[in-house]
């Protein structure tokens, strides 16, 4: 398509981003499209209220940990490539790559889908998913149906199950263990950012 | 094999029985006269009311044998007798069905059985007529198929079930169809005497992939879920077409060639939409009428179960009645309902439904494979025409083949996941015809279709060569080529909090990049159901909990208590209760202990067969937990209510339902109580009359690790207190990293929340090894208060304990 690429020279470095990310020509194009959308102000960043503008993600239970998942720990406004960059993790995963061809990991490999979902859990950051963190998503989750004592039980029995050193948190290492079972590539990706 | 022996021997004797009663046709009443019979069985001359007018009695007949009065419902039964036994000496035999399907076994067993029949009767006197399989055998089937199906996986690979089943099912039929027919032209077939149309009707009963025979074959397989319900989804859905394309081709077949114009062939397509969304819609509706009922049903506990196979069996005949697709409409009903009515129903309604109708739909299908082979000895339709029959079979096998390459080709390209090729061959491979074809084929007009009985014998030879040759090569070609199993999954509460939180992120993300995707979409019905169907159709108490999280918790901790109970039985008597410091600790520790409870419990799943659990870990396996559900809760629950705690009142939902009555269960508990409460008090009075200090119990003091006590009224001053689990067995007593000499946990089955007086029973080993340290010393023993727990209460009850030894318990509410 010939508009799309002079469409493309507006997104600043938009050759890398697709090599990094993997995301088509077309999609990165929507995404941007998207991005300035969210951007009220025109900024060219965006901020955490720019998102509440959304309702649906009001009304998710874990909607804020996504928000925050959005930005790095420390800044309070993202640009494009960040954007694109978290989206880029739930890309279904390329089952006819070539192993040997990427050197670095592509966002929506395996591993790097579960660490974001780690990062959901763990809001400070540290490296674990202590039991209170554990316990706010759970309460998040399942409040209203679920009494305390319950949640607490809850969150008790799933750290026995999967803390393997007995620190008591679930390490990224751990995590990773109890959910090996788990088809991630399915479960973390979204049709349509292919 | 020893018991083998029986049964061969009682197969023979209902065999000839068969064959004597069949040779006996048109005897009224034999009569006889017994005289050396005892006199003195009045019971007896009862049975000599009917004799057929006009015989002569010549005395007082004692004993008549009254064949015809009881012929037709002694030949059903025999009739079901016979491949229950069949069955049963096939099963016996493991090592033939792990290469052979149990099908196929039961088809040569029907063979056997019609050769016998044969021989004593010279014709066929029993063979699958189309009423008994459409109409009786097959509704109990599908029914269970319904009720039992996945729904979310059904529903996510919906799109592709329903391009196979319509697409798919049109194509073979037009291809085999048109095939043959050009064959015929081409002379393959030698003299045959087959129109166009005919063949197309030919071709359209034979295109149908058959649930029966898929489930039977894939069942010994086990191949992974997704390849699973295609196929199975498939041969369910494809219904629809075949009605309507058997109807509208035999309408055609009729009519003849010449009337058939554009007008018909648009009547055509309109029918298969209102065959197929009318039938559904029926299925609904039943299920909706059940799903009601169920929320009505309190009172008719007993009953209950029964209304759900009513109204399958409705849904089945009303779609018929109304000449709409029946499996459709059935299939939709048990899809629809299973949620609620499971979610309505007591537990033991729940369980009671669930074996019933396995019951019936493995006898059912038993049945229909056994006749399947009675029906092949049949010298009418040993009609041979090496073309039509070879030629067909080819055409099935070849053209199932390209119609699944292709249309997954097509799909694939819009599939998260794409199937995999050998996926594909094995979805072609499990194109397994059945007795649906055959009973079709048996419907045929032969005014009509002059080779009703070529086609008859053909349809057999098809369904044999599916079922029995390619159920035989499915494992090892499974096997061979490495197709992803069914994985055993285990159950893990994070992994369950964790698919909950990937949903909820999915969504999310699904808004910020602004698209509406599946992930919503399925949101936004998940919203609705709950907002509007969960509210209309089900009770409101069991509308609480339906949360998935909690349900998994709760499964693994009564299993918990399960192991625990049992180990408890093994070291005598349920020691536990005496002795509270029986550390028993669930971790993986234990293993070799626990090997053999798992295996005692693995002997008790029966249904599922798998290698046993080597620890006894807080992971278990899924396939065997619905197993283990249901065979065993109730066991679990029977233990729990007689020996341990109560839980709590409110979260007793469909799993905590006890056998006996409520005021039994505050008996017993309370007797428990009082009964190790006088024991406590004797060792505390004695150690009250000597020199040592009271003992007392130290509350645990507060760690991350609180376990909050399951008692519900007492909540609001002990949100520091101590805590045992929800119905789970683990409490910190077992656990042996806590601090022994600090705490004293109470086991929460010497609590009772409804009662609410709880007791403090320390073990006297616990007792002994309590530091005597006067910063420790806290008072020991009936206190019932449970705000003794807590560190700020410990020192104003010590002054009043000394004062009160004995308060009785208390049971309102406020402490």
């Amino acid at each position: 398509m010939g508009s799309s690429s002079s469409s493309l020279n507006k997104i600043p470095n938009a050759q890398e981003l697709m090599q990094e990310t993997g995301f088509s020509a077309a999609h990165l194009l929507r995404l941007y499209e998207r991005f300035e959308w969210l951007d009220r102000d025109n900024r060219g960043n965006l901020s955490p209220e720019d998102f509440e503008a959304l309702g649906g993600l009001a009304m998710n239970p874990i909607g804020g940990r996504i928000i925050c998942a959005f930005f790095s720990p420390g800044q309070d406004t993202m640009d494009f490539p960040s954007f694109v960059r978290i989206l880029a993790h739930f890309r279904p995963t390329d089952r006819h790559r070539n192993k040997g061809g990427t050197q670095q990991e592509l966002p929506n490999s395996r591993n790097r889908k579960l660490k974001f979902a780690f990062q959901l859990y763990d809001m400070d950051r540290d490296g674990k998913i202590s039991r209170e963190e554990l316990l706010q998503v759970l309460r998040a989750m399942l409040g209203l149906q679920v009494t305390e004592e319950q949640l607490q039980s809850i969150a008790e029995r799933a750290i026995k199950e999967a803390d393997l050193d007995k620190d008591d948190a679930i390490s990224f290492e751990e995590f990773k263990k109890s959910l090996e079972k788990v088809n991630i590539e399915e479960k973390m990706s979204i049709g349509f950012l292919q | 094999m020893h018991r083998c022996g029986y049964v061969h021997f009682w197969l023979l004797g209902s065999v000839m029985l068969i064959c004597s009663v069949s040779s006996a046709p048109g005897e009224a009443v034999l009569t006889h006269q017994r005289s050396s019979l005892k006199p003195s069985e009045p019971s007896f001359r009862l049975n000599e009311s009917e004799h057929a007018p006009g015989s002569n009695i010549t005395g007082i007949p004692i004993v008549t044998f009254k064949w015809h009065h009881v012929e037709t419902p002694y030949l059903v039964t025999v009739w079901i007798l016979v491949p229950f036994l069949g069955k049963m000496v096939i099963e016996a035999n493991h090592h033939v069905t792990n290469f052979i399907p149990e099908s196929a076994l039961l088809i040569c067993f029907g063979f056997i059985l019609g050769g016998i029949i044969w021989g004593a009767d010279k014709v066929q006197t029993f063979s699958l007529t189309p009423t008994t399989f459409f109409y009786y055998l097959l509704p109990p089937v599908i029914i269970d198929a319904g009720y039992h199906m996945p729904n979310k996986l059904f529903f996510t690979n919906l799109g592709a079930i329903l391009v196979h089943a319509i697409i798919g099912t049109c194509w073979n039929a037009a291809t085999l169809g048109l095939s043959l027919w050009g064959c015929q032209i081409g002379g393959a077939m030698g003299d045959l005497n087959i129109g166009l149309l005919q063949y197309l009707l030919f071709g359209s009963l034979m295109a149908a992939v058959d649930p029966v025979a898929v489930l039977a074959v894939f069942e010994q397989v086990h191949v992974n879920d997704v390849l699973f319900i295609m196929v199975f989804g498939e041969s369910l859905l494809n219904d629809g077409v075949t009605v309507v394309l058997f109807n509208v081709f035999d309408a055609f077949v009729s009519l003849g060639g010449p009337r058939i114009n554009a007008a018909e062939i648009v009547k055509g397509i309109v029918s298969f939409f209102v065959v197929a969304f009318g039938g559904s819609l029926v299925g609904v509706a039943f299920g909706i009428i059940i799903s009601l009922l169920t929320r009505c049903t309190k009172k008719v506990q007993i009953i209950e179960p029964g209304f759900v196979f009513i109204f399958g069996y409705l849904s089945y005949l009303t779609a018929d009645m109304l000449s709409l697709s029946a499996i459709l409409s059935t299939t939709f009903y048990g899809v629809f309902c299973q949620k609620y009515v499971y979610a309505n129903m007591d537990e033991n309604s729940a369980h009671t439904v669930k074996y019933a109708m396995k019951v019936f739909a493995n006898g059912a299908e038993t049945i229909i494979f056994v006749f399947l082979g009675i029906s092949a000895i049949d010298k009418a339709i040993w009609v041979w025409n090496t073309g039509f029959i070879l030629l067909t079979v080819l055409f099935v096998l070849v053209y199932r083949f390209i119609g699944v390459f292709l249309l997954t080709w097509i799909l694939n390209r819009h599939r998260l996941v794409p199937v995999e090729l050998v996926e594909q061959v094995i979805m072609s491979y499990g194109g397994l015809r059945g007795a649906v074809a055959y009973g079709l084929a048996v419907m045929l007009d032969e005014k009509r279709i002059q080779e009703k009985n070529l086609m008859i014998g053909t349809t057999l030879i098809v369904v044999y060569f599916t079922v029995i040759l390619q159920g035989i090569t499915m494992k090892p070609l499974v096997m061979w080529l490495k197709v992803k199993r069914a994985a055993a999954t285990e159950l893990m509460l994070l992994e369950k909090v964790t698919n909950k939180m990937f949903n909820h992120t999915l969504v999310a993300i699904e808004d910020i990049s602004g698209q509406i995707g599946d992930n919503y979409m399925r949101n936004k019905w998940k919203d609705f159901e709950k907002k509007w169907m969960t509210w209309a159709l089900m009770k409101p108490s069991a509308r609480k909990k339906q949360d998935r999280v909690f349900d998994v918790f709760h499964q693994l901790n009564l299993k918990d208590a399960l192991e625990y109970v049992a180990e408890g039985e093994r070291g005598g008597s349920l020691e536990f209760i005496r002795n509270e410091s029986a550390s028993l600790d669930f971790k993986k520790k234990f293993e070799d202990e626990y090997s053999e409870i798992m295996a005692y419990m693995s002997v008790n799943n029966g249904a599922v067969s798998r290698d046993p659990i080597p620890s006894v870990s807080l992971e278990m396996h899924e396939q065997t937990m619905k197993a283990m559900r249901e065979a065993e809760e109730v066991n679990a629950h029977h233990l729990l209510d007689q020996h341990l705690y109560k839980s709590r009142k409110q979260h007793r939902h469909r799993f905590s339902r006890s056998h006996f009555d409520i005021n039994t269960d505050e008996k017993e508990v309370q007797e428990i109580f009082q009964r190790t409460m006088r024991n406590r008090l004797e060792s505390f009075k004695s150690a009250k009359m000597g020199v040592t200090p009271p003992k007392t119990i130290t509350k645990h003091t507060k760690k991350e690790q609180q376990h909050k006590m399951p008692s519900g009224q007492s909540m609001g001053k002990m949100n520091k207190s101590f805590s045992g689990y929800e119905a789970g067995i683990e409490n910190l007593a077992f656990m042996p990293d806590l601090d022994p000499t600090g705490s004293m946990q109470i086991p929460p089955w010497l609590l009772a929340s409804e009662l609410d007086s709880s007791m403090v029973a320390p073990s006297p080993r616990a007792q002994a090894s309590l530091p005597r340290t006067p910063t420790n010393l806290r008072r020991l023993a009936p206190h019932f208060s449970t705000a003794s727990f807590m560190l700020e209460n410990i020192l104003d009850t010590q002054q009043s304990d000394s004062d009160e030894p004995l308060p009785p318990p208390r049971n309102d509410g406020s402490m």
